[in-house]
């Protein structure tokens, strides 16, 4: 037994679990936000080393963690596959940076105790595979939102309806696939309560007032680790992708589209930057969504590359935001606040973060929109059209939030609004991963590769004889055939220079 | 590898690595909060401009010895998803590249002196020289780019530091609002680039412009595509330059971008950022020359915005606005040139144009001191100049018209807000409104905070 096969995954699990009950008791806030951002910490750590140990490929005996597994639970349940495994460490960095960055003046209002067990359930779900207790931890996931609503004395009506409604619909939809036996080929409309269960959780319109009214009650920090992992988009992946057949996924992907734009323009006419976040989450969300639908090898790589981009860019800069939130208090766009000459740091990672989110070269973002738009191109002109344009919408809209955040007035303070230490470490982590996905993407866009390459190998193992030619949509149905290009030149390791 | 090819791989890194190179120290040292000092700001931004120079200069000597006309440097591809797709990185020094990038290396190295001069003491120093180092990493990249994902790279990088640079004066709302219009226009432009470049790379196989356009080297290249594809990229082509280079129906935004500091006015809207939609045009020329209806559409445009821009510049009451209509008018005469395939005569018309304008915007902020001493020397002041020979053959009413024709722009701006930006607005606050009703029926009261937060003097409610 290598160090590398310990249960890293479980050991991430539990801390967050315990980390959720130790904290739970303390009652001096600053207490407890020292001992969560611990715990966060060592969730982090430990989820790292799972994700690791997954890449350098582990042992060939079961790990640990199957082992106890296998005795405690009867099966493997919680294991780290393609797809989920860059994912799950992703996800505690941001609780841990999301916990690190809270400013003391807002320890009172952001429950550490919570926010772990919330990771907790997060990172359980995204170490599951299609089955009941997928569906389980994604209806235990909606029910933290709820209390910290109720905790807040905020109104609680919009979320439980659609939450409610999703829930009912994931169970019912769920045993009816699982009544059919799972097998793709076989599937027609017992698959739509749970198409519609994924638009919803997804915040598909007309179903997504739910986000922006959770953004407006909810505290920030919380709003952003909800929404940020885009669990709707892991259930599509997980339980729709395998086995739906094409309309299903083209509904998916028509509605997401939709949504794409009409967030992307909504954003740009908001008047509070929580909405305008919570625009372009939607709208990237849904970005995601209609790569995922299109399930070519090209557009899940490029949504899968997008998914990630999201969680670290658009994390970013829910994080920038509340930093300034923390400051000054809720943000009207509607007025200049020229934030720049106090707070020149939160500025540059405003710009890093907003444009990492809509794709600027340099950023993570920039190789995922590429990809994604030569995707949706590939499947159809329009579809390319929609998503540029949506694209497009969401950088006025950054920049919008910009020059009404940090330009228009000299700003006028009687304390210091600089950024803090814990901020900046926060921030900055983000900003290198943001850059340095950005310069060197080729190995995240390999590893979401691979895991495009295992979830479509599943989806082609669910679609039987029934359906031969319906698991995965033939490559240039949209424009021409591409011809050529792809594979590395063996120029790659150096320049080559050629003159006439 | 020869040794002539060793000093050319060399040489094409540096032109590019040198102002990579500052761009991310100069990023760094912004986001670790640290302050550098003026000289120092000065030295890098020098450094790299002159190691640039140097280095595309050997090049320019080398392809010259050599008889060589086009040299390409391919650092092999980025990204690729196997099979699928992939992004190449490649330098092409040819005979439209190496000269546009030797301008843009002396301009931005004369402008950036006059700038650490200019600006000196200012409380942004730092901030402008970063904007700055960024623009001169995104015209190299874009000038050499041998791929089209490469000059789409270039293109975003100026326009980004284009876009901040004109709200460089960022205590006052109109230079903000003014960034926002410029922006806003960049992104369609940039929207258009990217579906151009996608759908080339899908008719073509890849995005390498060398096979994109034809073998042979410019501008004798030939494009394989047919009309009709090559007409459809054409127009997508025609909306990003437009953006670009401030033609019809864009041109709204060059006089705010005034607003900026007049260094960056010089650089940007007077030598460089403005040439960036001839300097695309001409890159992919051939594509235009596919299409008879791509080229008389360019001329009509160019025309269009040469005599638009000539009627606004004789209206203006501050130099700067003078001159940037002035630098529109031939902005719209090069783009006709292209459009009637005169390909040298747009390059070096660009070329000149680019420095005369240069040194008028530099000038500008000095010579109204210069005229009043002329004046006090000659004891009078300086004879009125006479109205253009044409105003005297038109008729009073006409005159009248063209006045407030040049005095509204044009009406292009009023064109863009009313058919364009004003029912987008309308149309998404309608659906906020209804938004709002709905979670306020879903919640039973008052769903949004927001709603309550301080509503105060100055609200912005357009995009300008």
């Amino acid at each position: 037994m290598t160090i590398m096969g310990l249960p890293w995954l479980e050991l991430a699990i539990l801390t967050a679990v315990i980390g959720s009950l130790v904290v739970g008791l303390m009652r001096i806030p600053r207490r407890a936000a020292a001992w969560g951002m611990g715990f966060m910490g060592g969730v982090f750590v430990f989820a790292f080393l799972a994700w690791l140990s997954f890449s350098l490929g582990g042992t060939a005996a079961p790990s640990l963690g199957a082992v106890i597994q296998e005795r405690w639970l009867g099966r493997v349940v919680f294991r780290l596959d393609e797809l989920s495994a860059p994912m799950v460490p992703s996800l505690a960095l941001l609780h841990f940076l999301t916990g690190v960055a809270t400013a003391r003046s807002r320890m009172r209002h952001f429950s550490y105790s919570w926010s772990l067990g919330s990771e907790a359930i997060r990172l359980a779900m995204f170490s599951c595979v299609a089955s009941w207790t997928l569906v389980a931890l994604l209806v235990l996931c909606t029910l933290p939102p709820y209390f910290e609503l109720v905790n807040r004395g905020r109104p609680t009506r919009v979320y439980v309806l659609h939450l409610t409604l999703f829930n009912a619909l994931l169970i019912v939809g769920w045993s009816l696939v699982e009544m059919r036996g799972r097998d793709g080929g076989n599937l027609g409309w017992e698959l739509l309560p749970l198409m519609m269960a994924i638009l919803v959780r997804c915040g598909t319109v007309p179903a997504h007032c739910w986000v922006t009214d959770w953004f407006e009650h909810a505290s920030f920090g919380n709003a952003l680790l909800f929404v940020a992992p885009l669990v709707g988009v892991y259930a599509a992946a997980r339980l729709v992708l395998p086995i739906a057949p094409e309309w299903v996924l083209r509904g998916i992907g028509i509605a997401s589209l939709v949504t794409a734009v009409y967030a992307a323009a909504m954003a740009t006419i908001q008047r509070d930057t929580r909405r305008l976040f919570a625009f372009l989450f939607l709208s990237h969300a849904s970005l995601v969504l209609v790569g995922l639908e299109l399930f070519t090898e090209l557009s899940l790589t490029a949504s899968l590359c997008v998914w990630f981009s999201v969680i670290l860019s658009l994390g970013g800069f829910g994080l920038t935001l509340r930093a300034l939130e923390s400051r000054c208090g809720r943000l009207s766009l509607a007025e200049f606040h020229g934030l720049y000459s106090q707070a020149p740091s939160l500025a540059v990672c405003y710009l890093l973060t907003g444009l990492g989110c809509v794709g600027f070269p340099g950023t993570l973002g920039f190789i995922s929109t590429e990809l994604l738009v030569d995707s949706a191109v590939e499947y159809s002109p329009w579809v390319g059209v929609a998503v540029v344009g949506a694209g497009a919408l969401n950088g006025i809209a950054v920049l919008r939030g910009y020059f009404s955040l940090f330009t228009g007035v000299r700003h006028a303070a009687s304390i210091s609004l600089r950024i803090v230490p814990r901020e900046r470490f926060a921030v900055l982590t983000l900003s290198a991963l943001i850059l340095g996905g950005g310069l060197f993407p080729q190995p995240g866009v390999l590893t979401r590769y691979r895991a495009t390459l295992a979830l479509l190998a599943e989806r082609r193992q669910r679609m039987r004889a029934v359906a031969p030619g319906v698991a995965e949509r033939p490559r240039g149905t949209g424009l021409e055939q591409r011809g050529g290009g792809g594979g590395l030149l063996g120029a790659a390791a150096g320049a080559t220079v050629r003159g006439s | 590898m020869t040794w002539y090819e060793r000093v050319l791989t060399g040489s094409g890194l540096l032109v590019v690595g040198a102002p990579a190179l500052v761009a991310a120290v100069m990023g760094l040292v912004l986001l670790l909060g640290y302050r550098l000092t003026e000289r120092r700001i000065t030295r890098l931004l020098e450094g790299a401009t002159i190691t640039g120079l140097a280095a595309a200069i050997l090049i320019l000597i080398g392809m010259l010895a050599t008889g060589s006309r086009r040299v390409a440097i391919t650092l092999g591809n980025w990204v690729v998803v196997p099979g699928e797709y992939h992004f190449a990185i490649k330098f092409v020094f040819d005979r439209l590249s190496v000269p546009f990038v030797i301008l843009s290396f002396v301009l931005i190295g004369t402008i950036g002196a006059f700038a650490s001069r200019y600006l000196h003491r200012e409380e942004e120093f730092a901030r402008f020289f970063m904007l700055y180092a960024i623009f001169l990493l995104g015209m190299v990249v874009a000038s050499l780019a041998g791929t089209i994902e490469t000059l789409f790279t270039g293109w975003e990088l100026v326009g980004l530091s284009s876009a901040l640079l004109v709200a460089y004066y960022q205590e006052r709302p109109a230079p903000s609002r003014s960034g926002l219009w410029v922006w806003s226009v960049y992104r369609v432009s940039d929207a258009a680039l990217l579906f151009a470049a996608v759908v080339l790379h899908h008719l073509m196989g890849e995005g390498d412009l060398s096979r994109l356009l034809g073998s042979g080297t410019w501008p004798y290249q030939h494009a394989e595509v047919a009309s009709g594809q090559a007409l459809l990229v054409g127009l997508l082509l025609i909306v990003a330059a437009a953006g670009k280079s401030a033609l019809v129906p864009f041109s709204g935004w060059l006089p705010r971008a005034m607003e900026g500091p007049t260094p960056s006015s010089a650089i940007f809207y007077g030598a460089l950022s403005v040439h960036l939609g001839a300097f695309l045009l001409l890159r992919l020329d051939p594509l235009i020359d596919r299409s008879i209806w791509l080229a008389g559409l360019l001329v009509v445009i160019g025309l269009a915005t040469a005599v638009l821009a000539y009627l606004s510049s004789l209206v203006q009451t501050d130099i700067k606005s003078a001159l940037c209509y002035a630098s529109l008018t031939q902005v719209g005469i090069i783009v006709v040139e292209i459009g009637l395939g005169l390909r040298y005569v747009a390059l070096v018309h660009m070329i000149g144009h680019a420095t005369l304008r240069t040194l008028q915007f530099l000038r500008a902020p000095s010579i109204l001191h210069e005229y009043h001493l002329v004046e006090n020397a000659l004891g009078e002041h300086r004879p009125v100049g006479k109205a253009p020979s044409w105003a005297r053959l038109a008729g009073a009413s006409v005159l009248g018209w063209l006045y407030r024709l040049a005095l509204e722009r044009s009406y292009l701006d009023g064109f863009l807000r009313e058919v364009v930006v004003e029912p987008f607005r309308r149309g998404m606050l309608f659906c906020d409104r209804f938004e709002r009703r709905w979670t306020d029926r879903l919640s039973g009261g008052e769903s949004r905070e927001s709603d309550h937060l301080r509503d105060p003097f100055g609200v912005i409610d357009e995009l300008s």
